[in-house]
């Protein structure tokens, strides 16, 4: 059934369930992960990933069944560490302080210095050339960074040495140069006994790392097998899905190709341009003032002082929690909050209507849960992010502009979005869609490539390449690091 | 959907009742309850409408806090009897109007100090009500003038089923509030800067607009409650406003509205004002002092707001 040594095991799952309520997360999971095994854990949003991760961690304790931890007491003892998809360090304090945070033996007189020496080794060993300092302030480092010291920490010396780390999306805000380091990592510490449970959206990252890897579906884990035994085509079925990999033009770039010489609707200052019905990607590594220039593209939109019934543009977060959600609201507030203007007589909100864009999104998006009233934070993070985007969509805004949405949604969702925005591009919406993955840039019809706050390179049509990008996206002579 | 006792107001309303009942049975009961109860809805109307203004601040987040509710009720009380001098008739409209525009000036140089200078609006509100402080002062010069007759009578009066005019004020002023906050557009958009001011502005809210009109909108219910307080009491007095300082917040914090902001609660504030009243009566039918009514009434609310907040971490 399974392939760890139960034995030697760090942690055994033994018929694990959770259920909240009507919900069941988890069915009856059987997993053991051994010391030296990378295990990718795969599977749409909802599938049970986080849920399986929470009670490994010991966050949650199971409805029924045990989760052990063979010659240790609890999770701590077993040298249990989790890094968590959403960010959960703490914006007010330092690099150090976070460490401290999770370290409870960094006590007394110079607990500081040895904080900051158990940190910065760690991000020396992973991340080697990493900009970051002990004594930074969270909140004033960019969301790749954040990631950085998160899974740092993650892998820190303590006073129980990690045997198992768990990485739910850990690359989702890095870039590729970054993402590899930790993926040498990674490999680095399964060589030394070490274990690792790899969650993914990326299943290139997957079959990179890891040695064995489970699929689940509906809160059971329907595949366990050596990676070995997995083609990429073969563990997107499993999922569930079908993989559309071919990428139609869309009707503006085909109108062009045609000779339809139409102008420009848009232009900013860094000299991104759009036309009506254009997907436009912003690429490079993350970080070099893409996001800036977009969200001041958008506040340049729209008004402090006036609300608009006809946007001229809206906005799709990618930090969800720093740009996005309404965390009190339920799914519909969050939902209709951009297009409330629509929905509005004589100052008050038409309720029915609410209700029924609410529902109608819920079936176009595929939001999974079984009432909208439901908060939002009762949602997994790629259903979040479903909101998010119906909340932009919802509107008439002629111009949409997305930044860097796709963090950590699974890849059947991630096609439905795709359709979804080619459909809307060809009603005559424009995109503006800042991305770190290759994957999603390769379906615009037009690429401006950023690196330090410039534009470095447009590229059109056949010219979007992963090479043509990455080209443009280091200096030459300039080395990765 | 949702069990009445778990209603963020629930709790004010239980402390209220029983706060009610400890009081009038130790003042023998009988009759003695209906002239409590007026009393009390009489007194906590003037702070239900300043705690409705101050809820919707507070409800923008944190930091948001209007500490210029007292200054703006005395020179706004100050300015309007000075005008209509005890005359009835169109006098009357022109104080309320009076009133009410000084609460719509205030707002606004409040919303200036804190958008254009930067201030944070707990010390911007604070020291801009010095200013308006300074204004009563100085338009007043220790004159005690009297209200028209006529407001005289009805802020003092119980014209329909024996419950005091102002209550009536009170609760229809209420239920404006409750529209504002639960059916309308506005009262959507303040919950929306509440919980993320950035997240707002990149989903379309006009934040500085939304602020501007909510920071108007406390001080107009400063300057109304103002008015109304110098008329009951038969004239401005330089510290009518002092206790609704801390009254206007404990009501809103009371009433279960959340301090971290994005969550009102319009029932909680009556429940609340009616609570800090009653508490204030039993300590007194108790024949406690004043320096242990004052202690026992800090230690009460605190002792509420833990309870309250607790309760949340739970859900």
């Amino acid at each position: 059934m399974t392939t760890g040594n139960d034995r030697a095991a760090v942690v055994v799952l033994d018929g694990a369930s959770k259920s909240f309520g009507a919900l069941k997360a988890l069915d009856r999971v059987d997993l053991s992960v051994g010391p030296g095994e990378c295990l990718g854990l795969v599977g749409h949003n909802g599938a049970g990933k986080s849920t399986l991760v929470n009670l490994i961690t010991g966050l949650f304790a199971p409805t029924e069944g045990g989760v052990s931890y063979p010659g240790a007491a609890d999770h701590r003892a077993a040298g249990i560490r989790s890094i968590s998809q959403e960010g959960t360090l703490c914006p007010n304090l330092t690099v150090l302080e976070n460490l401290q945070v999770t370290q409870r033996d960094l006590t007394g007189w110079g607990w500081r210095g040895a904080a900051a020496g158990r940190v910065m080794a760690a991000l020396d060993a992973i991340f080697p050339g990493h900009r970051i300092r002990a004594h930074t302030l969270v909140i004033d480092m960019t969301l790749a960074e954040q990631q950085m010291v998160e899974i740092a920490i993650g892998f820190a010396e303590g006073a129980t040495p990690a045997r198992l780390v768990v990485l739910d999306e850990p690359t989702s805000s890095l870039d590729a140069s970054i993402a590899a380091q930790l993926m040498t990592h990674i490999r680095r510490f399964c060589a030394g006994g070490g274990a690792v449970i790899f969650i993914s959206h990326m299943l290139g990252e997957i079959f990179d790392v890891a040695t064995r890897i489970v699929v689940m579906r509906d809160g059971r884990s329907i595949a366990d097998r050596p990676a070995g035994d997995f083609t990429r085509q073969g563990l997107v079925d499993a999922m569930g899905h079908v993989a559309d990999d071919d990428h139609q033009p869309s009707p503006a770039a085909l109108a062009r190709a045609l000779g339809d010489k139409s102008s420009h609707i848009l232009r900013t200052p860094e000299g991104v341009e759009a036309r009506r019905g254009e997907i436009v990607g912003l690429a490079g590594l993350a970080g070099h003032g893409q996001a800036e220039a977009l969200a001041r593209f958008y506040l340049s939109r729209s008004s402090d002082w006036r609300g608009a019934s006809d946007p001229q543009a809206v906005f799709v977060a990618g930090d969800r929690k720093r740009d996005g959600v309404m965390p009190v609201w339920s799914i519909r507030r969050n939902l209709t909050l951009a297009a409330l203007d629509r929905l509005t007589r004589w100052g008050l909100i038409d309720h029915a209507a609410e209700a029924r864009i609410g529902s109608e999104w819920q079936k176009r998006i595929g939001i999974r849960t079984p009432d909208m009233g439901n908060p939002i934070l009762s949602l997994s993070g790629g259903n979040q992010q479903k909101a998010l985007f119906a909340r932009a969509l919802a509107t008439q805004a002629p111009v949409v502009v997305m930044d860097d949405p796709m963090r950590g949604v699974d890849i059947g969702t991630k096609t439905e979005v795709y359709d979804m925005i080619r459909h809307e591009a060809a009603n005559g919406r424009t995109f503006l869609w800042y991305s770190t993955e290759m994957d999603e840039i390769r379906n615009c019809d037009r690429v401006f490539v950023f690196r330090d706050g410039a534009i470095s390179a447009e590229l059109e049509g056949v010219q979007i390449t992963e090479e043509a990008i990455l080209a443009a996206s280091f200096e030459f002579g300039d080395s990765a690091a | 959907m949702m069990n009445i006792y778990k209603a963020p107001w629930f709790w004010a309303w239980v402390a209220a009742f029983a706060a009610f009942g400890a009081t009038w049975s130790l003042s023998a009961g009988g009759g003695g309850g209906m002239a409590l109860l007026v009393a009390a809805l009489t007194f906590g109307s003037f702070s239900v409408l300043t705690g409705l203004g101050q809820m919707l601040v507070i409800t923008m987040g944190p930091g948001n806090t209007d500490l210029s509710i007292p200054a703006t009720m005395t020179l706004a009380a100050t300015l309007s009897l000075k005008l209509m001098n005890g005359a009835g008739g169109v006098w009357i409209i022109a104080g309320l109007l009076t009133a009410l525009l000084i609460g719509v000036g205030v707002g606004i140089v409040n919303f200036a100090l804190i958008r254009l200078l930067r201030i944070p609006p707990i010390i911007a509100t604070l020291s801009a009500s010095f200013l308006y402080q300074s204004l009563a002062i100085w338009s007043n010069r220790g004159l005690r003038i009297k209200p028209p007759q006529a407001l005289a009578d009805f802020t003092t009066g119980r014209a329909v089923l024996g419950i005091p005019n102002l209550a009536w004020l009170a609760l229809a002023i209420t239920v404006v509030f409750w529209v504002i906050l639960n059916r309308a557009r506005f009262g959507r958009r303040i919950s929306a800067i509440g919980q993320n001011p950035r997240a707002a502005r990149l989903a379309g809210v006009p934040v500085a607009s939304v602020t501007a009109a909510t920071y108007v909108t406390c001080a107009v219910m400063a300057g109304l409650t103002g008015f109304l307080l110098a008329c009951f009491s038969g004239g401005a007095a330089l510290n009518m406003g002092a206790e609704f300082l801390l009254m206007s917040i404990a009501v809103t914090v009371i009433g279960g509205s959340s301090i971290a902001g994005g969550n009102s609660n319009v029932p909680g504030i009556w429940g609340g004002a009616l609570f800090m009243y009653l508490i204030v009566s039993m300590l007194n039918s108790y024949g406690l002092g004043a320096g242990v009514r004052l202690l026992s009434t800090g230690v009460i609310i605190i002792a509420i707001v833990a309870i309250a907040s607790g309760r949340k971490a739970r859900l």
